[in-house]
């Protein structure tokens, strides 16, 4: 097996005094898919802005293709081949769909920076081609102002894939979204992942996508990882059950089983 | 040793009345979400209605009685305001509301000036207090510590009311989600008008309370804005007792600033501004504002250039232009040339606020700067006239690359007011370095070389450089970098996680922005023959902004038409009334009331509307309702009223 | 009928989003409106409060006509309201919060004092002086949902209350609601996990693209496994 994409070792923030995340060590290996859960206010969100770089971290280490992140900022991590979507998507709604993947193409041969020439020319079929390979070639001239939310979430998938990234961190990718929506999402990054040996780590709320999609599955709860395995151990793990799961009355009917 | 502590004594004393017109000026802002700009003519107003007031009932309960009335009465003018023009903007964006209020401002100050007149009144002392307390052997004005020990005060008031009261309660939370406290059965519109009321109160009392200290003038609004501006700046935009600090901070700045620079003392305060800015850009208290609203200019529809059929119009009438000297006389001409020099400084603007989504309060300050740099290239150094406009820009250059750099690591609101700090600082070191910029005099004798000396010639000029200008702007606007600078305005969040440098490229932009607005400048200079602190002053700034408010903030081209249709109605007016002022100022109002989308957006309304009227029947399964804004506001929603809580509870978390 | 949603139609600026909606809640009654997001839901609740600018129809509340009153006087008749995505006031106290949703006491509605509402949500009672941003989002919820108690509302609009919320929170909030709901207050719910509605609620209605797709008993929805499967597509 190949070196891991993403090694976390011991990472730890806390904020005035209250420890948000404390000692939370993991790997993440090409192609796999690895669930991060756990209750609200556990530090998903912050491990999250951790290894993307929007917060600093107290003690610790993130490696991205074996290197080391610490005092990267956001923009320099993605340099390094890792692509993001947001929990609310965030992309240019005063551009077309085609115009938002271009911009970020455009970003990442490093032509921003040029003051003349007309922008909508350059890197039109690779454009195309991301936006082919999630489903809305038919969508590129749209203003993407005007997208439904699951078509957003594509082209966010879209935009994270430009810079052919090892690593895909996805906050919450289903949030929000119809229930076929969902499924059809995670299909189809789980698609992308494989084909492109790319380790995707998402957090999510829905334990029906987490137990279908998840190669893997860890459970933070108060900051520190309580639990880690396949979703069949997860699900039946106590300790998880007694801080999150519940009795699994409220979601899917599998649960019975 | 003794007279530094007079010295402090009487910053602390300034302080007091900094303190509340700012604390004003942050509540308001809290509930509201607008930028007062009015809120220096109700302190203006607060000291007149003293002024008469104790003029008219005289003794101890005259005078006291006199300066509580007067900023009951301002209190009450400011709640009439809210209930007729800001209730109608609440829902407008950002722009629209501080340039409302502003057109207040020029209203006020005509009609200051037509009631009390235009000279400086002095008030009476205060009774009870006229006498000075002898402090390590100097004198300190009784009425000094009245003022050191009411600061404090009114800090403590306003802590009890917003923590001990329901009311203060319910304010609290609207600062935070006013839609939300209506959901939960309380009468915003009336806990509006009542914030509204107290920070008008807080400012009009700040004035009515300076009478005893300071001469009474028309021109006391806009200085302390400026200074208000800066303390809320530095304290945290919202923040009460971050007011309370900046205004000390600032107030003995001054105080001790004279003593160091004598001239130029608002440096001091500039560069303290600036020292708190890169440590803490929200302030010493005030926190991150999420991205409470859309920039102005976002727009769902995408920009497209020009098609080839557009170009050869524009073509058409860029060619007639230029046989304007043919058909007219020298005095149209003139206009025409100065219409074109406006057209490329509000382009300039234009760029800046559409395309980077960065709406510049103090974009005169390049403009003038340009004009100086000319004007002492031509009579400092004798530079011929191409050299000086070639030169002249530089320093337009300069201050955008200097100022700038501290504007973009702010956003909205705070960007704005950065900018008009930063103006109105060039306008005073303009104003008061008087050996070098000639102060209220100006500098004279900036005359074109003798082939631009005929109107005609420098009609051709002015049209040539302004055509060329707006051509390279447009160019800009679709070239790559054009699409970064987009982008940092559209989502700053992505714009980050796709390796773009916000920061650099909002830089990058603002001194494009001034460059431009630099050599409109320079040649500004040279068609008036003469540069003045006025060209680089706040109204100056704000015939920027209206032109492209008029123009049409959404569309790539539209200052142009703004510049056109502006500055030829200013032209006129002018020359028709006394009182251009208060027209204008009712003017600006009116336009934000008329169209609180903007101009484009009601035409995009109206447009719509209609083709919904002609879909009406068989197709109206094809308004999806899958474009409601229900998920995600932040992202789909076009202008206007995008909730503001969700977004930024996500930040607070 | 508490409420009664007559042939309502709601606009956002030009975009038609609710076609002729009807619906109808009986007092004391648990009524749950699914349907995927986009369907209609949120703008549904923000209609009946008078949070959308443009909608025609008539909404009857207790028998009045609330079609044309401001969201603070429907409010204030007892049609409490709890909005998607919690927004709590972060920057007040727990026990500021609930201040913020006071309102006077009303005949035929169960009357809450924060003593009461702590009771019914423990943890809230144990964080009085903690402020709203310092809580985790399922205490969030419950305060959100405690706030509007305070208005003695007669009936509550609960927009999506386990959206985002881990399983065993959303089975406390179940028990929440059905402890509500035994002291006689009327609820609409709109929920998108058919898993939680059907624990809690009496009926439903599934909407979809604006439209009333589904009206009827839980047992009627889990009978017509081909309604539930066209619309919610679980």
């Amino acid at each position: 097996m190949s070196a891991p994409i993403l090694e976390v070792e011991k990472l730890s923030k806390s904020y005035g005094g209250v420890h948000a995340v404390r000692g939370v060590s993991f790997t993440l290996a090409a192609g796999e898919i690895l669930a991060l859960i756990g209750p609200n206010g556990a530090g998903k969100s912050t491990c999250f802005n951790m290894l993307n770089g929007q917060i600093g971290r107290d003690t610790g280490s993130v490696k991205i293709l074996g290197r080391d992140t610490t005092g990267l900022r956001p923009r320099e991590i993605w340099r390094l081949g890792v692509g993001r979507t947001f929990q609310i998507t965030a992309t240019y709604p005063s551009m077309t769909v085609r115009e938002n993947v271009q911009v970020a193409l455009l970003s990442h041969h490093r032509e921003l920076g040029r003051l003349f020439g007309f922008a909508g020319a350059r890197h039109r079929a690779e454009a195309d081609r991301l936006l082919g390979l999630v489903g809305m070639r038919d969508l590129a001239e749209r203003p993407c102002g005007e997208l439904a939310y699951g078509d957003l979430k594509r082209l966010e998938l879209a935009i994270a894939l430009v810079n052919e990234p090892k690593l895909l961190l996805m906050d919450e990718p289903t949030a929000g979204m119809a229930p076929r929506e969902r499924v059809a999402l995670m299909r189809l990054t789980a698609t992308i992942a494989r084909e492109q040996s790319i380790g995707v780590l998402f957090t999510e709320h829905d334990m029906d996508v987490v137990f279908e999609h998840a190669d893997r599955i860890m459970v933070l709860n108060r900051g520190s990882l309580i639990a880690g395995g396949t979703p069949a151990e997860v699900r039946n793990n106590p300790d998880v059950k007694a801080v999150y799961l519940g009795e699994g009355s409220v979601y899917g009917g599998e649960a019975a089983a | 040793m003794e007279f530094i502590v007079v010295q402090f004594l009487t910053g602390l004393a300034s302080a007091a009345s900094l303190f509340l017109v700012a604390s004003g000026l942050s509540i308001i802002f809290g509930v509201t979400r607008i930028v007062n700009f009015a809120h220096g003519a109700f302190y203006m107003l607060g000291a007149y209605v003293a002024y008469t007031l104790t003029e008219r009932f005289e003794g101890f309960f005259g005078f006291w009685g006199g300066i509580v009335a007067a900023a009951l009465v301002v209190a009450a003018v400011g709640a009439l305001l809210e209930i007729v023009l800001l209730r109608r903007i609440y829902r407008a964006p950002e722009l629209f509301q501080l340039l409302a209020t502003f057109g207040v401002t020029l209203m006020v100050q005509d009609l200051v000036v037509m009631i009390w007149g235009p000279e400086d009144l002095v008030g009476p002392r205060a009774p009870g207090l006229r006498g000075a307390v002898d402090i390590l052997g100097l004198a300190v004005p009784t009425y000094d510590l009245f003022l050191i020990v009411l600061g404090p005060l009114v800090l403590g008031g306003l802590w009890i009311l917003f923590h001990r009261t329901r009311w203060g309660v319910l304010v609290r939370a609207a600062t935070q989600d006013r839609d939300m406290v209506a959901a939960l059965g309380v009468n915003q519109t009336w806990l509006f008008t009542s914030v509204f009321a107290l920070g008008i109160f807080l400012a009009g009392l700040g004035g009515a309370l300076q009478i005893p200290r300071n001469a009474v003038t028309h021109l006391m609004d806009l200085s302390i804005i400026v200074e208000v501006f800066v303390v809320v700046v530095i304290g945290g935009l919202g923040s009460v007792l971050g007011a309370f600090i900046a205004a000390v901070l600032v107030s003995e700045l001054n105080a001790f600033g004279i003593l160091i620079f004598p001239k130029i003392s608002i440096v001091l305060v500039f560069l303290v501004m600036a020292c708190v800015l890169i440590v803490r850009p929200w302030g010493l208290l005030g926190r991150p504002e999420g991205p409470a609203r859309q920039p102005a200019g976002l727009s769902i529809r995408p920009w497209q250039p020009m098609s080839q059929n557009q170009r050869l119009v524009m073509l058409a009438v860029v060619v007639a232009a230029g046989f304007a000297p043919f058909v007219t006389g020298d005095y149209a001409l003139t206009v025409l040339a100065e219409i074109a020099v406006f057209a490329l400084f509000a382009a300039s603007l234009h760029f800046l606020m559409t395309v980077g989504g960065l709406a510049s309060f103090g974009h005169a300050a390049y403009f003038g700067l340009g004009a100086y740099g000319a004007a002492f290239a031509t009579t400092m150094f004798g530079m011929p006239m191409i050299g000086s406009l070639l030169l002249g820009p530089l320093l337009g250059v300069a201050g955008a690359i200097l100022f700038g750099w501290f504007c973009v690591r702010l956003s909205g609101v705070y960007f704005a007011m950065l900018t008009l700090a930063f103006a109105q600082i060039a306008w005073s070191v303009a104003f008061q370095w008087v050996e070098v910029t000639g102060g209220d005099n100006g500098i004279l004798g900036v005359w074109p070389a003798s082939w631009a000396a005929s109107p005609a010639a420098f009609y051709w000029l002015a049209l040539a450089v302004s055509v060329a200008g707006i051509v390279a702007l447009r160019v800009l606007v679709f070239s790559p970098f054009g699409y970064a600078l987009r982008a940092t305005r559209d989502s700053a969040l992505r714009s980050e996680a796709i390796g773009i440098d916000r920061s650099r490229v909002q830089w990058a932009a603002f001194v494009i922005a001034g460059t431009f607005a630099g050599i409109a400048g320079a040649l500004f200079a040279f068609l008036k023959g003469s540069v003045f602190p006025d060209n680089l002053a706040i109204p100056m700034s704000v015939d920027g902004l209206v032109m492209v408010l008029l123009g049409g903030i959404e569309t790539v081209s539209g200052a142009v038409v703004g510049a056109i249709v502006y500055k030829a109605l200013a032209i006129w007016l002018v020359s028709q009334t006394d009182l251009s002022k208060l027209v204008l100022g009712a003017i600006i109002v009116l336009l934000v009331v008329a169209f609180p989308k903007g101009i484009v957006g009601f035409a995009e309304d109206l447009l719509a509307r209609r083709r919904a009227k002609a879909d009406d029947g068989g197709a109206a399964a094809r308004t999806t309702p899958a474009k409601a804004p229900a998920k995600a506001p932040a992202a789909t929603s076009g202008s206007g009223a995008a909730p503001i809580a969700a977004p930024k509870m996500e930040a607070a978390r | 009928m508490k409420l009664e949603v007559h042939q309502l139609n709601s606009f956002y600026g030009p975009a038609h989003i609710l076609f002729d909606v009807d619906i109808n809640v009986g007092a004391g009654e648990v009524v749950a409106l699914l349907g995927r997001n986009g369907a209609g839901k949120s703008t549904t609740f923000r209609s009946i409060v008078g949070l959308v600018a443009r909608r025609e129809g008539r909404i009857l509340f207790e028998g009045e006509d609330i079609t044309a009153r401001p969201t603070h006087e429907i409010v204030r008749r007892g049609l409490g309201y709890v909005p998607e995505d919690r927004r709590i006031f972060t920057e007040l106290t727990v026990e500021e919060n609930l201040m913020v949703g006071e309102q006077p006491e009303r005949t035929g509605a169960p009357r809450w004092t924060p003593e009461k509402l702590y009771a019914l949500f423990p943890n809230l009672g144990e964080m009085r002086g903690r402020l709203g941003g310092r809580m985790s989002g399922g205490e969030q919820q419950m305060l959100t949902i405690a706030r509007t108690l305070m208005g003695n509302p007669s009936l509550v609009l609960l927009d999506e209350p386990s959206e985002g919320l881990a399983p065993k929170i959303v089975e406390e909030m179940a028990n929440a609601i059905l402890a509500m709901k035994n002291e006689g207050l009327s609820i609409v719910l709109s929920e998108q996990n058919l898993h939680f509605a059907r624990l809690i609620s009496d009926r439903a209605y599934i909407i979809e693209s604006g439209r009333i797709r589904f009206g009827g008993t839980i047992r009627e929805l889990e009978e017509s496994p081909d309604i539930r499967d066209a619309y919610l597509a679980v």
